[in-house]
């Protein structure tokens, strides 16, 4: 199962190193990592999608990363009520003939179009993984060049 | 001052009495300003010995140990030793020099990513960029290397920054505000734990190397008599309960004895303090203490419910959990049918050797036992000499049995003793080694003869790599791959270096030897043929219950 959880940290050189050291030395396996300061420009925020195949791993993840001297402080969103967001850019096809079907397509997902050149266009979209992947489903109709994701971001 | 001075006068107020080191080119400002101090400086032959020098310093006394090397290979050389301490919780700091902070990242001449290197290694570690933090960065590593769980923290520091000019600041407190262990056992855990106990008809208490790191043996002794409990304990939990108590059942696990097996195994309560159930402790997991409600109590959250699915999980340090528990315990079950049966077992179950006229390594540990009147230090290396000195020498006192348990380091026994012997002068210290692993170190002789570190080294010299050879043995069909030593005449060896060397062949010669060695006033080598094919038995296979036990006349 996924699990979003937020570690705050102290926003010093070496500390992402640290985080994605202890995943990968532990055999965790990172979905998703969002790394951005906070209010406070002392202290940044990581957003971490793991899979986790049982509790015992997740408790194991939350521990581990407890330890560390300059985490200070580890939450799973999974548990609580939360509010989560990912951001993508998708560069499609964007040809006349198809230009109605694909605003209208958009404007149901709340997507648009941020750039456009020529016989391509690149989409802008926010919304929850399901909503994403949706909105990834019915682009690949029109024809999907490349794809970049931000990863979630999650606030409760 | 400039950085230099700031280091050591920061060490000084630290408390550091002894560093071990090696210099090079990017510690030339600190090697400057030592030649000046007032501190013990030990000058190693290799850096790894620097490192399980100060490692087997801060096993001995409780403080931590101090290392220094220089950049690139002199850092990388000290890694095994970072690593070993780090398995084994043990406080030390490490510090190395790196090169000057314009040239970090360029490849430059004996620059090694050393943070990055040490980075799963070390509890925690710095890069000092500006002298104004050095002073800050020093109060803080040895504050987390000897708080909570310890561990090894290193300071990697730049030459430039060992010149930098500042007016000394010696910063009065330290404050880490996402570093603060438990120390007090929450109190309702505490009362399910002694709830717990109290109902216990089988309970047996599994004592690790918390025990020691925590002081907690005087509370350990007390508990155990308070409820009658049956103690075992891991090899990092020798000498955290006496040996020769009637509730001792020795090591348990791999090597452990057969009765602590047993018992752990039908046991319905175990108390594990200060222990990580380690899988040479509890062998296959699914099958370990089947009736067994656990009671874990350790100062590391991550250590519990990490194996085995724990019933009340108390974080804290050792020492004051142990006396809550003490005070909150008001009745327990009546025993004796449990303490009747485990008996039973030592008596079925004892450990034994074949004696036959050939000298057998286990009579070598007695006969040092029996001539330090288990009063010495004893260090190993790691393999069969590690196992017969946790099976058959009573360590009746804490810090006295040293040894790499987690990451199981050959060439650690050596270095350690000499830094063990710095920390300890009025002990006697051996080191019981094989021919193999003493030969990973063995550069440190010169170390102990030039400054009368006066150590005694045992080398059980059968002529192998014993313990991969029993493995062959028993797992192999006997293909001895690369297992068989040509060994140097140590006792030339030891000579050569200044030391004394003693050949003993006969087992007869073999008491005599150790007194010899023990009266004189210099390092001695001690070279004991033993039975080459000679197994460590109890054995549990790798991933076996842990009753499963083979081989041998246990």
């Amino acid at each position: 199962m996924k699990h979003t959880i937020s570690v705050l940290v102290e926003n010093k050189f070496g500390v992402l190193a640290r985080v994605a050291g202890l995943f990968s030395a532990r055999g965790y396996n990172i979905s998703s990592l969002a790394v951005s300061e906070t209010l406070d420009p002392q202290i940044s925020c990581m957003t971490i999608v793991v899979q986790a195949e049982d509790e015992k791993i997740l408790e194991q993840i939350e521990k581990q990363l407890n330890k560390l001297i300059d985490v200070i402080s580890v939450t799973d969103f999974t548990k609580k009520e939360h509010v989560e967001r990912e951001l993508v850019l998708v560069k499609i096809n964007y040809l006349s003939k198809q230009k109605a079907q694909l605003d209208k397509f958009l404007k149901k997902f709340l997507a648009k179009v941020v750039h456009g050149k020529e016989n391509t266009a690149i989409i802008e979209a926010v919304g929850e993984q399901e909503q994403i992947r949706q909105l990834l489903e019915g682009l690949a109709k029109f024809g999907v060049h490349e794809l970049v994701r931000t990863g979630k971001i999650a606030m409760a | 001052m400039n950085g230099a001075q700031i280091l050591i006068e920061c060490l000084k107020r630290e408390g550091t009495q002894v560093i071990f080191g090696y210099p090079g080119g990017q510690v030339l400002p600190l090697f400057d300003k030592l030649y000046d101090a007032d501190v013990d400086f030990i000058l190693v032959r290799h850096e790894q010995g620097a490192a399980h020098a100060a490692d087997g310093y801060a096993r001995a006394t409780g403080k931590p140990g101090v290392c220094i090397a220089t950049s690139g290979p002199g850092a990388t050389n000290l890694v095994t030793g970072i690593a070993t301490a780090f398995m084994d919780s043990i406080p030390m700091i490490a510090i190395t020099g790196q090169v000057k902070t314009f040239l970090i990242g360029n490849d430059a001449f004996q620059e090694a990513d050393v943070t990055g290197i040490t980075r799963p290694i070390t509890k925690h570690n710095f890069l000092v960029k500006d002298v104004k933090d050095l002073a800050r960065i020093v109060r803080e590593a040895f504050y987390i290397a000897t708080t909570g769980r310890p561990g090894p923290v290193l300071i990697d520091i730049p030459s430039d920054v060992q010149l930098q000019e500042m007016d000394f600041v010696w910063p009065e407190e330290v404050k880490i505000r996402s570093y603060n262990p438990t120390y007090f056992g929450h109190p309702g855990q505490i009362k399910r734990a002694a709830k717990l106990i109290s109902a216990a008809k089988k309970p047996i208490i599994y004592a690790g190397g918390g025990i020691i790191t925590s002081g907690a043996h005087h509370e350990l002794k007390t508990l155990a008599e308070k409820i009658n409990a049956p103690v075992t304990w891991t090899l990092m939990g020798i000498g955290g309960f006496p040996g020769e108590h009637k509730l001792s059942l020795g090591m348990l696990g791999m090597h452990g004895t057969a009765y602590a097996n047993h018992a752990i195994m039908e046991s319905d309560l175990i108390i594990a303090v200060g222990a990580r159930f380690d899988d040479r402790v509890t062998g296959r997991l699914d099958a370990f203490a089947p009736y067994a409600k656990v009671i874990h109590i350790d100062i590391d959250p991550s250590s519990i419910s990490k194996n085995v699915k724990v019933d009340v999980p108390v974080v804290g340090d050792a020492k004051n959990i142990l006396g809550q528990l003490i005070e909150e315990i008001k009745e327990t079950q009546d025993i004796s049918d449990w303490l009747k049966t485990v008996e039973e077992w030592k008596k079925k179950y004892p450990l034994r050797y074949a004696d036959k006229g050939i000298i057998k390594p286990q009579y070598v540990i007695e006969q040092i036992y029996e001539a330090t009147r288990g009063e010495a230090v004893i260090t190993t290396e790691v393999g069969q000499n590690q196992m017969w000195a946790a099976q058959w020498y009573k360590y009746n006192q804490p810090r006295t049995f040293i040894s790499s348990g987690g990451l199981g380091t050959m060439g650690f026994g050596l270095p350690a003793a000499m830094g063990a012997k710095l920390g300890c002068p009025d002990k006697v210290v051996f080191d019981i080694a094989g021919d193999g692993s003493i030969q990973m170190n063995i550069q440190e002789l010169a170390t102990c003869v030039c400054n009368k570190i006066n150590v005694k080294v045992a080398i059980l010299n059968n002529g192998y790599l014993g313990m991969v050879r029993q493995w062959q043995e028993l797992f192999y069909k006997r293909r001895y791959s690369h297992t068989c030593l040509y060994n140097p005449d140590f006792v030339k060896l030891a000579e050569s270096f200044g030391a004394v060397g003693i050949l003993i062949t006969k087992k007869e010669d073999v008491r005599s030897a150790i007194e010899k060695a023990i009266s004189i006033d210099n390092v001695v080598v001690m070279d004991f043929r033993v039975d080459p094919e000679e197994n460590v038995f109890p054995m549990v296979p790798a991933g076996e219950a842990i009753n499963r036990i083979i081989g041998g006349l246990a």
